[in-house]
Parts: C-alpha cells; structure tokens; sequence
C-alpha cells in the first residue's frame, strides 16, 4: 500500500485543501507521498515537506506546469503510478479537473468527493446533492479519489521532515493552451477554509447592496459567500457561490442572508457548525437547517447587526 | 463541424430525494424525471453554435434505458438534428459511459464534444475529462463561454479562484457550468417536428466496450440530521447567543 497526494498550490504556497487531503491519506494504510507539480515551486515543496503524515514530496518543475493544465498534470502523474496503490487529490475545480483523466487511462473508476475513508477500499460520499451519503467499495486494483476537504480536518503543518525528490517531468501535451486568468483579489479569508462565512443571496437585491455584508465580514474575520441567484445576477463573481455544484464549505459560522435555502444551497453548506439565517419569509426552507433563525428585512438587520459588533 | 452532446436522464432537480428504507438506494418509482441541467445547458450550446454558423449538425447522444428516449426528444426539440440512444437497463459508471462515449465518437466523428460539468444525481464531475484522456484531446471544463475560430476553441472556464481561459486545438471537449448559457424552451411546432428527427438506437453489448461496474454500493443513508433551532426576536439576542451559547463569535 501506498498513496500519492496531488498538491494543489499557486507555486509559492500549498493550499489548504493540500493539508485536509494529507489528512485523508493518513487514514490509509500504506505512506504518503506528495507530488508537487509546478514552476518554480521549491517552496510549496518545501512547506508540505513539514506536514504531519508526509513521508516524502516529488517535485516535477517545468514551464509548462505553472498553470497545472489537466492534460499535461494528467501525464505526469501516470508517470509515478506503478508505484502507488492509491492517488488522491483535492475535490476542487483543480482536482476535478485532471484526476478523472488519470483514473480514465489506469481504466479504473474514480471515487469523487469522499467525505469519509472506512477502510483501504471502503468510502463514503454523498450524492443527490447531500440527499444521500452512500457508502460505497471499490473493486479496482488502484483506488483513484477526490476528497471533500469539509470531510477532513487538515493534519499540522509542522513538525514533519519529509524527504524532498525531484522528478523528471513529461512532455508538453500541447492539446491546450493557457490563455489567461480573471482570479477575484481579497484581503478576506478563502471561502473553503474561512472560520466564519457571510453569504448573500437574491434578497440582497443588487452587488452594491453587497458591501453592507462585506462590512459583516470584515467585523467578523469571515469570508463572503452567496447563493447561485446572486451570482447568475451579476451581484458578485461565480467563485463565490456557494451549493452542490459550487462550493463546498463547512465554516464554525455561516450567516445566510436572504438565501431561501434551496436544496442545492443546503448541500453545500449544512454541515457548518453553527448556521444562522436572516430571511423575513418565516416560511423559508433556510430556517430548517439554521440553529438560529432571524424572521426580518435584511435592510434593517443587518445594518444592526453591524452597529452591535 | 459536427457536434456530439451527451445528455444524461436523472431525478428532476426540483424532486425532493428519498432514500429507500432498505438503504440499497434511493426512490425512483413515480418520482419525475429530466435532463440534468448541466446537460441542458450543453444542447443549448450546441444549437447556438450552430445558429452562429461554426455547427454544420448536432448529434445527441445518450445512455440508459427506453424512457432515455423521451429526453432525447427533448434534444431534439430543442435543436439536435439526430439522436443516438445507447440502450441499457443497468447503472452504467462514468468511466463506461466515457468508453461508450469514446466508441460513438470514433464513428461520427464530431470535432466538439458537449457534456455537463456534473450529474446532478451522482454529482461525479468525471465522464467529460474521462472521454478527453481516452480520446487524447484537449478539454475545457465548467465552462462560462465557449468561442470556435480557426480550428480552435477558447474556453473560459469557472475555477475555485475566479476565470481561467483556455485555447484548445479541436477536436476537443467542453463541460458545461451553469452560466454558459439560459437554455430555451421548447416550443410547441419544434416538439412536432422533433418526432420526426432520426432517433437510432444501438444495445451497449453491440459496442463491444466492457461496462462492468467497478464500485459496489454498499448503503445509501440519510445524511445525519441536524438538531432543531430557535428563532430569535433580534439582533441583540442573536448577538448575545452566538458570544455566549454557540461561542462562535
Ligand atoms: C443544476 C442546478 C444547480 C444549482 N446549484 C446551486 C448552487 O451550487 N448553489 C446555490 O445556491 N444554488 C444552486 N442552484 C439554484 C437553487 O436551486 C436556487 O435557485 C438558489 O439557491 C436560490 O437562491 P436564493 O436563495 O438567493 O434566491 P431565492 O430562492 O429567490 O431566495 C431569496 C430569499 O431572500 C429573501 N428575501 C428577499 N428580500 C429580503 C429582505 N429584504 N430581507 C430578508 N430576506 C429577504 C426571500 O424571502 C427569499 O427567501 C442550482 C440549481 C440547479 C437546477
Ligand atoms: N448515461 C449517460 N448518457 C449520456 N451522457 C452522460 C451519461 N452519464 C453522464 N453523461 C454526460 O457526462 C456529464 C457529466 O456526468 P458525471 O460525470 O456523471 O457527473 C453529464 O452531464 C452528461 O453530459
């Protein structure tokens, strides 16, 4: 037994989703390893080499890796496979996007989004948008798998000394090309790893209206969020939606406000800890998952809110 | 150019989803079924890259049983010029759905490949990027615009950070993300007409690619329940239960 773990980074810095994928490796029987892909990427190396649980780091570092495309990361990491009985990566739009190639040409069926790991074979993950946790088992030789990072607190980041590699990399694909990046700036926590999250929906009305939320946040440390009607009207960026086929967060605290609760909403933020709900539709679904409910005009409460913090 | 769509059936998103009381799954007797939207989203695509003049046909193609037929129809309703339904009363994973896929695409050879970015019923996220390695090509997932110049195709594409685009040389794959497009509706003359449109239909055995299933279903449970909550009168208690009861802030 033995398990490689896909970094995800942005060549100087690991994720954080980097650190709860560790954490499902190390309920896996064999060591792990991690392959770090990029350019000029030393130093993500050397930041998951202090990681609890890692045994040792590859790093393959080329031009044609800085924007980790998923047919080039694809072929790379078939190079390393012979050696390990399971390869797993983030369950992010960077995991999502290579790792089913990888399990395609091992022709082995990858597990998506596991929340749990029962045994070496055994996993949970939910499907129907979170309707439903099915536990499910493996019959490939391989075992290639996306991880919820909600379902795994990341290990430490310190106190490891893992053995540093470097790996020869593979050709260019050359099917794609980078082009270019619109990535939103933010001095806010990252929406998947923040402690407390501000989310915002249709009931915000407009993206102007969407700065009394940033006040929020900024008051409490939190990220901000929002559900698919606020994105899809242009209130704020799609990387901020938040539901089964957005984000997937798991925050001490969420704050929704004006969101109805659709179940597509629901799956991707009912397993925060502490929900709250400001809706002035006492009928709204939101209210069945909140642990505290705020019947009222977002317009009146939040500014309130804001003044009592 | 030729374009191949690949529209999965599921439970309708607006279905309340019920697990079985003997946990081998969930309820799909007389629950409504549909396109998955991400699907919809990619016929919707499809039609208007051919309204744009870059589509010359639009093939539709999918896998399941009979009933697979009527959401073909849809497709072709909403545009397809003709629908292949690859006939099958079992489960079929996404890494089989890719090698059935891979096989349709070898005799048609379309130049783009439209899938959803998801189903919404297994929420795997994997047959689009499958197909992609299996076949070779470049892909461009969770797509928001999809333009096609010189043999080429620039993606943009929803990452976790924001935008990223890519060039793809075609023939390639595109996955469909929610704001690609608002897929029209179908109008009574198209529904019409769309009875009419070639509908062929195959059995997967005829494919001759190996469909197995790889993964056991052990149980599907329900996802544990979360404890009721209360309502509070204002911001003052709000405030005052989360410092002092949740102790969150
Ligand atoms: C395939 C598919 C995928 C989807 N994926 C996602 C996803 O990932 N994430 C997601 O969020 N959704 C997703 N959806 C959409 C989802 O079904 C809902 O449409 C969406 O979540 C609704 O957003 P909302 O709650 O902001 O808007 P609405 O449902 O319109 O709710 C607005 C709420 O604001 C309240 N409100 C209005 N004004 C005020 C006020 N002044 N004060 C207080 N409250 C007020 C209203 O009472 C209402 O409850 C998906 C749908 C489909 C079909
Ligand atoms: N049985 C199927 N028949 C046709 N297309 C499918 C089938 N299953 C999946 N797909 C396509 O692959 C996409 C992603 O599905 P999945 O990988 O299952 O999340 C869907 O939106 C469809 O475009």
């Amino acid at each position: 037994m033995a398990t490689l773990v896909i970094a995800e980074h942005n060549n100087s810095q690991a994720q954080a989703s980097t650190f709860n994928t560790i954490a499902a490796a190390k309920l896996l029987s064999g060591e792990t390893t991690v392959l770090v892909a990029g350019h000029n990427c030393q130093s993500v190396a050397e930041q998951i080499a202090k990681a609890d649980g890692v045994t040792k780091v590859l790093v393959a570092d080329a031009e044609h890796y800085a924007h980790l495309l998923a047919e080039d990361v694809e072929k790379l990491v078939l190079t390393q496979a012979d050696n390990f009985t399971h390869i797993l990566a983030p369950a992010s739009t960077f995991g999502k996007n290579f790792l089913p190639r990888v399990a395609a040409l091992l022709d082995v069926q990858q597990i998506s989004d596991i929340t749990a790991v029962e045994s070496d074979d055994t996993f949970q993950r939910p499907v129907y948008a979170g309707n439903a946790i099915a536990t499910v088992k493996s019959n490939d030789s391989k075992k290639v798998i996306t991880v919820r990072s909600t379902g795994f607190d990341a290990v430490a980041q310190e106190g490891g000394s893992a053995a540093i590699e470097s790996i020869a990399t593979a050709e260019q694909a050359g099917t794609a090309n980078y082009v270019g990046e619109e990535l939103t700036v933010s001095e806010r926590p990252e929406l998947t790893s923040a402690r407390v999250i501000v989310s915002g929906g249709r009931g915000m009305g407009s993206g102007e209206n969407f700065a009394m939320l940033e006040e929020l946040a900024d008051k409490l440390g939190a990220a901000v969020g929002a559900s698919r009607a606020a994105v899809d009207a242009g209130f704020v960026p799609n990387d901020y939606q938040v539901g089964q086929t957005g984000k997937i967060v798991a925050p001490e605290l969420y704050i929704a406000v004006g969101i109805s609760g659709a179940i597509q909403h629901l799956a991707g933020m009912k397993d925060s800890k502490v929900i709250v709900a400001i809706n002035k539709d006492e009928e709204a679904p939101i209210f069945q998952v909140a642990d505290y409910g705020l019947v009222a005009d977002l317009f009146k409460v939040i500014p309130e809110l804001n003044e009592a913090l | 150019m030729k374009i191949l769509v690949a529209i999965k059936r599921v439970i309708d998103a607006n279905v309340k989803v019920r697990v079985k009381g003997d946990n081998t799954g969930v309820e799909t007797a007389n629950v409504k079924m549909s396109m998955n939207p991400f699907c919809e989203i990619a016929v919707e695509e499809a039609v208007r890259l051919k309204e744009q003049g870059v589509a010359s046909e639009i093939v539709a193609v999918s896998i399941g049983n009979q009933q697979c037929q009527e959401t073909l129809r849809t497709a072709l309703a909403l545009g397809a010029d003709r629908a292949i339904l690859v006939k099958t009363d079992d489960d079929v994973e996404p890494l089989g759905v890719a090698k059935v896929l891979k096989s349709i695409v070898e005799k048609e050879e379309p130049q783009m490949v439209l899938l959803g970015k998801q189903s919404i019923d297994g929420d795997n996220n994997q047959t689009g990027q499958m197909l992609g390695a299996l076949l070779g090509w470049g892909q461009g997932t969770f797509a928001s615009k999809v333009e096609v110049a010189d043999g080429k195709t620039q993606v943009t594409r929803e990452i976790d950070g924001g935008l990223q685009t890519v060039e793809l040389s075609l023939p390639a794959i595109v996955t469909t993300d929610l704001r690609l497009n608002e897929p029209r509706f179908a109008s009574l003359p198209n529904i019409m007409k769309a009875k009419r449109k070639p509908l062929d239909e195959m059995a997967i055995a005829d494919l001759g690619v190996d469909v197995a299933p790889r993964i056991e279903t052990l149980k599907v449970e329900n996802p544990p329940a979360r404890k009721e909550g209360v309502k509070v009168e204002s911001v003052a208690e709000l405030v005052n239960k989360l410092k002092n009861e949740a102790k969150v802030i």
